[in-house]
């Protein structure tokens, strides 16, 4: 058998209010290349957080090259051999490609840089991928997918043994990512040991020797890939069972509510079409980068669209700013609660009036004791736990904040509520709590999104799940298809006809 | 504590916190100071002759800093209203010796001002360009036109009617006018920003613009008439300099910028929005002024005024940003 370069053992990692990992074990070994799966919130991340030094586990040790060490740092890391291509670009947007890729190593002689030997390293690395930027470019003068590769160059140049991909592929086309796959299975000829995170089954297919699957920070095992399916992993990510009970499910009227016809916005939201019935909570779920955010901003007139129509009880509307949005009774709470959503320095009754200060005013000026009236009824109705209205938002729970910003939306009687990611971030008390009210305004004839990252929140909430893969509505689901498997099936564009662009 | 009128009535607490928030106090207790420390140092201090000229020189201070209290608010500020002043006084100036009528040369004086921050309102809020390129850009533009109007010369303006002058120099009820006019711009302004719609939207903007923005606010047509709303006191200004001095120089609002933020920033307001009140800037105007006045009653000489004002508004955001820090941990 191998050699074994990298080896976790028993990792675990206590987060205030959450285990992120637990017990987690791993082994990479040489000429492999291993893939981590998972649904988000698994606990991936914080795993490669914790291999790259970036964060430093509870309990649980970590070997390298069969001797135990302990990493203080993401530079201790790279030291030692580890190299990772973050899912998020960390690149410096004003210096150039070569800069860029040869961070902190830069060959230099009396402290200038060897500009024309740069050139010649990028270069050499570059052309693997058939680019057609010079390594002298401007990084934030790239498109997103040559940003990719640099992100990828960056971390071939390193000399490690073992190579981290997160989620490589997900900004990169379909022949960049071809070319990536070649440099993978180059590597693992050289004996290097790869780590490969991504959402996409055939990919994980068509390069790992093994699958190992995190689920709710817990190690589900790991299989070798050639003796398994696409349908036992997707089994292993989401196979728990519902233990929070949520509302009863609602009787929507077979009335359509909202009708979104086309819509188009940059390459985020494509040819997006669904409604939403009277009374109805429609879940939307879609992988991190899929685009659900994208496409209901750009249909609450938050972001511009290039095209498409909104149809609001079978009468067609204009909706190009959220100033309009609001006329139609079309609402849009952010998943950003403390930096879109709030004035965390305000008090609760200036964050309820500023959706109202028509209402609240008389002749241009603010009518205070009807503003507190207002507030005082919100914080009533939803149970917001605070002092008085008078009481900063800001030294509020994230469950209170949360209710602040959602009182302060469906206390304008809204016909259409759409909610990013609700209850994230709040305890499960107050989570239970928005669920019932969002359950409560539905049945009160309102048509409810709620986008969510959680899959047992999606199944547990909605009465039929939009769900979005690349930009796409990949399907609608209800009835029997509302579980996590299916979800998840099309959430990973296992079901897309259309071939990814 | 907190010192934001954000949370406007306190009324169910007990007065003594309510005191006790208000930021306000605090200058007043450090202006009383500096006058006794004063009056032992200088027997002219309180004179009725050298209060009346200290005040007097605050009164445009004041009126600009009002104005720049508005664009602080807003996350923002104006580095132009010290040219716009001068441009607005030399403006109706040129025009009143061309034979004008003095007010109808006024108005004309205030309608360039409030094209000045039309421009800069509509660049920093459609264009989105940063406010402090946009505002310093305009204090070169601005500060051009009174040159060039003037040629560099202060002009002498001779033989407009009493009435006009009467504005700098008279006196009601035994009180400068200009004081009347300053009271008038301080509790209207007040006023506005406590109470206003359109205020309001001011106070969310720098709290949170992007809050504001989801919460269905205009954001960028707020933002043009908030340097409107900043060019035209400063403009204000420049055309009571005029009537007081009957001179019409183009560096008549020279340093103008440092004076009101350094007013502001000693009232209370904050550098990155959402805080700041009329009454802070008002008090940061007297606190200013007394240090000023302070120097010259003690011979320093008039060339340490703006390094005294510099250290002042260092001291000020020194003392801010350690209290905010507090805050937080």
């Amino acid at each position: 058998m191998a050699q074994v370069l990298l080896e976790a053992r028993g990792i675990r990692k206590v987060f205030p209010g959450t285990v992120a990992l637990d017990n987690v074990s791993f082994e990479l070994r040489q000429g492999e290349i291993h893939a981590l799966m998972g649904e988000n919130g698994a606990g991936k991340s914080t795993f490669l957080k914790i291999v790259t030094g970036a964060l430093h586990p509870d309990q649980g040790e970590i070997f390298l090259n069969g001797k135990p060490v302990r990493l203080q740092s993401p530079v201790d890391a790279r030291r030692m051999g580890v190299a990772i291509v973050h899912q998020e670009l960390s690149l410096f947007p004003d210096i150039s490609v070569m800069e860029n890729i040869l961070v902190g190593q830069a060959p230099s002689k009396m402290g200038f840089m060897r500009t024309r030997k740069m050139q010649e390293i990028s270069r050499a690395y570059l052309e693997r991928f058939h680019v057609n930027f010079s390594p002298t470019e401007i990084v934030k003068n790239l498109s997103v997918s040559q940003q990719q590769i640099v992100e990828i160059v960056k971390a071939l140049v390193t000399d490690a043994d073992v190579y981290i991909f997160d989620e490589p592929t997900s900004a990169l086309s379909v022949e960049d990512a071809a070319r990536l796959f070649d440099v993978l299975k180059d590597l693992k000829a050289q004996g290097k040991g790869i780590i490969y995170v991504s959402h996409k089954f055939d990919e994980i297919f068509r390069l790992s020797d093994r699958i190992t699957v995190l689920r709710d920070g817990s190690l589900i095992g790991t299989v070798e890939a050639a003796k398994t399916d696409a349908d036992e992993v997707i089994r292993m990510m989401v196979g728990r069972s519902l233990e929070r009970i949520y509302p009863e499910k609602g009787t929507p009227s077979r009335q359509t509510l909202l009708k979104v016809d086309n819509l188009n916005a940059g390459s985020k939201c494509r040819n997006v079409s669904f409604d939403l019935r009277r009374g109805e909570i429609l879940g939307v779920f879609g992988l991190v980068g899929s685009g659900r955010t994208e496409i209901m901003r750009a249909l609450s007139g938050v972001e511009p669209r290039t095209s498409g129509d909104i149809f609001l009880d079978g009468e067609k509307v204009r909706i190009q700013t959220v100033q309009d949005a609001m006329s139609h009774g079309l609402y849009y709470l952010t998943e950003d609660r403390k930096e879109q959503g709030l004035f965390l320095k305000m008090s609760i009754r200036d964050n309820v009036a500023v959706t109202h200060l028509d209402a609240l005013s008389k002749r241009g000026f603010l009518l205070r004791n009807r503003a507190r009236e207002l507030a005082s009824t919100v914080m009533r109705d939803l149970r917001v736990k605070a002092k008085d209205d008078d009481q900063l938002v800001g030294s509020l729970s994230g469950g209170n904040q949360q209710k602040v910003m959602i009182g302060k939306w469906i206390s304008r009687n809204p016909r259409v509520l759409i909610l990013d990611e609700p209850t994230r971030g709040i305890d499960v008390g107050a989570k239970a709590e928005i669920h019932q009210l969002l359950r409560k305004l539905a049945n009160d004839g309102i048509g409810v999104i709620v986008i969510s990252s959680e899959l047992p929140e999606i199944v547990g909430l909605s009465d039929r799940v939009l769900v979005v893969h690349n930009g796409t509505v990949a399907g609608v689901l209800d009835g029997s298809q509302l579980n996590d498997e299916t979800i998840m099936e099309y959430a990973s564009g296992l079901h897309s006809k259309a071939v990814a662009g | 504590m907190d010192t934001s009128p954000a949370s406007l009535d306190h009324s169910r607490e007990t007065w003594l916190r309510k005191v006790s928030r208000i930021r306000e106090l605090t200058i007043v207790v450090v202006i009383v100071a500096l006058c006794v420390i004063l009056s032992f140092m200088s027997s002219s201090f309180l004179s009725v002759d050298n209060i009346v000229t200290t005040i007097l020189s605050i009164v445009m201070t004041a009126i600009v800093s009002v104005g720049m209290t508005v664009a602080l608010v807003s996350g923002g500020f104006d580095l132009s209203v010290g040219s716009v002043m001068s441009m607005a006084g030399v403006v109706t100036g040129a025009l009143a010796l061309d034979g004008m009528n003095v007010w109808i040369a006024a108005l004309l004086g205030l309608l360039a001002s409030l094209c000045s921050g039309l421009i800069t309102g509509l660049f920093i809020g459609k264009v989105k360009i940063n406010p402090f390129i946009m505002t310093l850009g305009m204090q070169g533009v601005v500060q051009g036109v009174a040159y060039v109007v003037t040629q560099g010369a202060p002009l002498s303006v001779t033989g407009v009617p009493k009435s006009f002058l009467y504005l700098g120099q008279g006196n009601l009820l035994g009180i400068p006018v200009l004081i009347w006019i300053l009271a008038v711009v301080v509790i209207v302004s007040d006023l506005i920003m406590r109470r206003a719609v359109v205020a309001r939207k001011v106070y969310y903007i720098g709290s949170n613009e992007a809050a504001a923005y989801l919460s269905g606010i205009r954001v960028s047509k707020v933002k043009v008439w908030i340097y409107i709303f900043t060019a035209l006191l400063a403009g204000l200004a420049g055309i009571l300099t005029l009537s007081r001095f009957s001179v019409a120089a183009p560096t008549a609002g020279q340093g103008m910028e440092l004076q009101a933020i350094a007013a502001c920033i000693i009232g209370g307001a904050s550098l990155t929005g959402g805080e700041g009140t009329v009454l802070g800037a008002l008090l940061g105007s007297v606190l200013v002024g007394i240090v000023n006045d302070a120097l010259v009653l003690l011979n320093v000489s008039v060339y340490w005024q703006s390094l005294v004002t510099g250290f002042v508004l260092i001291a000020a955001v020194t003392l801010d940003v350690l209290t905010h820090r507090k805050k937080t941990t």
